[in-house]
């Protein structure tokens, strides 16, 4: 189930660091029900991407719109809340609160009970309820008690994808979510993205370096190189074609 | 009940659970426990910083903001009522109308630092705020046709509160029911619902994000939460309670001048209090600023007692001299700071693991 009118869009977005271009002029749209892989080298842009559309960075040229919207002009904040959900490379987390809080304060972000004052946190028990279905879901449930800080690499990761669920987004930015997972770890989440992008209304983006994960989960790729987008497409056709032979996986042409 | 009373943040220490009981327990029966003028006057100071010191372990624990401005906003509550009462008379009206106009100007400074400066780093707020306390602290020392100057004010208030008026004729428990009764029991209730309010909003879903913005201000952003409208409020609640408290120490004393609310001296010893007590845990807001104040008042007495004791003994009477009580408070913060890192009440909840 595809949906025919792109959801997330971005026009010739561009940012410089001085005179580095970082990501140069790129112009791309997803539509819902899909799974878009980034891939690229290191230092492609392909995280410096994700930051433009989910607000951390601001772009130099270019702009980003949310279901015809332009959202450029919004904080990181105010995208969220419209539906961009980004879960992190390097983990980024609250440290020292629990795993359950941790994810609580997703779930209340998505309630609007930011502001809520008076009454006692653990009085929202629909909240509480909430953040524990999405640490089931990530095979998380049995450490909600524990301090963030105090959690394995590989759970850390789950945590962080757990906080990204619990957000409930239209659009999900999944930065390398199995970087530093242990083998036996990565389905749980694999199996996790691939629920996601079944959802006909849901959006994915996957940063990801495993050529495995991205030819099982993708539904097309999109290749940078330098900060530009070199390469889009079917998953097999861009993994043949000769450019991304050469600029990704690093074999010299003929 | 107790609950929601503590908005289910119980103390989680047997041994801090007694030691609050202890304290709430002096506070509530201290005239008729300890009568004199000076112990019930030290009683009320540490009603009086128990609010101060929560009001400001909201900024500095709960959402690590470093603000120096906190004595102003005690200031602003102290000359209110102080100016209102000096000028307009010691009536009821009067006392509301300063204290109203106090808690509105304290809002409405820290809601513009905060605007304007909550979305710089840390170290830059900090000196914002300690650049603008400071010019309040000349501005009141310099205005004297308003504030008194350095001598501060000296006013009546309504006769209700005053040590002459007595409300019953025969004593009660032995003890003399004057307005100064009445003022201690309304600085005790009022402390107390100040102090339960605060406790409330720290366990409410904004103390939460609070807490989020602390720990890793970057996601709390990602999470959709905007920072600095969150900062901002906490520092408005901050000021509002700091205003409060000096509201009510401006009744107590019957007496405002920079020494008693503006100085710096008062903020340096907010910061030792919540730090010995416990930075981002309210209770140890009560226990930094009772063993604070404890000893800013008795440790001399204590000294004189040990000195005289240690008489013939070389060196050592000389070292317990009461004019050294500062080196000894020093001595006793050092300590504090080295083997209770978290605090007093970071250091009793950590022998019990933590429930939830």
């Amino acid at each position: 189930m595809i949906g025919e009118h792109p959801v997330l869009e971005t026009h010739g977005l561009t940012v410089r660091f001085g005179g580095h271009v970082a990501v140069d002029a790129v112009s791309c749209a997803f539509r819902p029900g899909t799974l878009t892989a980034i891939v690229g080298p290191n230092g492609a842009g392909k995280t410096t991407y994700f930051n433009l559309i989910s607000g951390q960075l601001k772009a130099t040229e270019g702009r980003v719109s949310l279901f015809g919207e332009d959202v450029s002009g919004l904080s990181a904040p105010g995208r969220t809340r419209r539906g961009i959900g980004r879960a992190f490379q390097l983990t980024n987390l609250f440290p020292r609160l629990t795993v359950l809080e941790n994810v609580r304060l997703a779930v209340q972000s998505r309630a609007g009970l930011g502001y809520r004052m008076v009454s006692v946190w653990g009085s929202h028990v629909a909240l509480v309820e909430r953040a524990e279905h999405c640490l089931y879901r990530v095979a998380l449930a049995d450490k909600r008690d524990l301090i963030a800080a105090t959690l394995s690499h590989g759970d850390q990761r789950k945590l962080e994808v757990a906080i990204l669920l619990a957000l409930e987004p239209e659009i999900f930015m999944f930065d390398e979510p199995t970087a530093g997972m242990s083998v036996d770890e990565v389905p749980v989440i694999l199996e996790l993205i691939h629920m996601i992008k079944q959802q006909a209304d849901k959006t994915v983006l996957l940063v990801e370096h495993k050529m495995d994960v991205v030819r099982s989960l993708a539904d097309r790729i999109i290749v940078l190189h330098q900060g530009q987008l070199v390469a889009d497409g079917d998953p097999g056709e861009v993994i043949a074609s000769p450019i991304v032979q050469e600029a990704y996986l690093g074999v010299a042409r003929a | 009940m107790l609950g929601t009373v503590l908005s289910g943040d119980y103390p989680r220490s047997r041994l801090l659970t007694a030691i609050l009981i202890a304290i709430l327990a002096g506070l509530a029966l201290a005239p008729f426990v300890f009568p004199g003028t000076r112990s019930l006057n030290v009683a009320a100071k540490i009603l009086i910083f128990i609010v101060l010191v929560a009001s400001y372990d909201l900024l500095l624990g709960y959402t690590g903001i470093v603000s120096f401005a906190h004595t102003m906003f005690f200031g602003i509550g102290g000359y209110g009522i102080g100016i209102a009462a000096a000028k307009l008379g010691p009536t009821w009206g009067s006392l509301a109308l300063g204290g109203g106009i106090a808690l509105v100007l304290a809002v409405a400074l820290a809601f513009c630092i905060g605007l304007l400066s909550l979305r710089v780093k840390t170290i830059f707020f900090a000196m914002i705020t300690l650049a603008v306390a400071s010019f309040f602290l000349i501005l009141a020392s310099q205005l004297s046709w308003l504030t008194g100057g350095e001598d501060g004010l000296n006013y009546k208030l309504p006769g209700l509160l005053l040590p002459g008026t007595r409300l019953v004729e025969a004593p009660v428990l032995g003890v003399e029911i004057t307005g100064r009764l009445v003022s201690y029991y309304i600085v005790f209730l009022a402390a107390l619902a100040l102090f339960l309010l605060l406790l409330r909003v720290v366990n409410s879903p904004f103390g939460k994000v609070l807490l989020s913005i602390r720990e890793n201000e970057f996601r709390a952003e990602a999470l959709g939460y905007r920072t600095v409208v969150y900062r901002t409020i906490a520092n408005c609640l901050a000021a509002a309670t700091a205003a409060a408290a000096g509201i009510l120490y401006a009744l107590w004393l019957r007496y405002t001048g920079p020494d008693t609310t503006l100085s710096f001296n008062i903020m340096i010893d907010i910061l030792l209090m919540v730090v010995i007590g416990g930075m981002g845990t309210m209770y140890g807001a009560v226990l930094g600023a009772t063993i604070f104040v404890l000893a800013q008042n008795y440790l001399q007495d204590l000294m004189k007692l040990a000195s005289g004791a240690a008489q013939g003994i070389p060196l050592l009477p000389n070292l317990l001299h009461p004019d050294r009580w500062l080196l000894w408070l020093g001595v006793l913060f050092i300590v504090c700071v080295y083997y209770f890192p978290l605090g007093i009440v970071g250091r009793l909840r950590q022998k019990t693991s933590r429930p939830n």
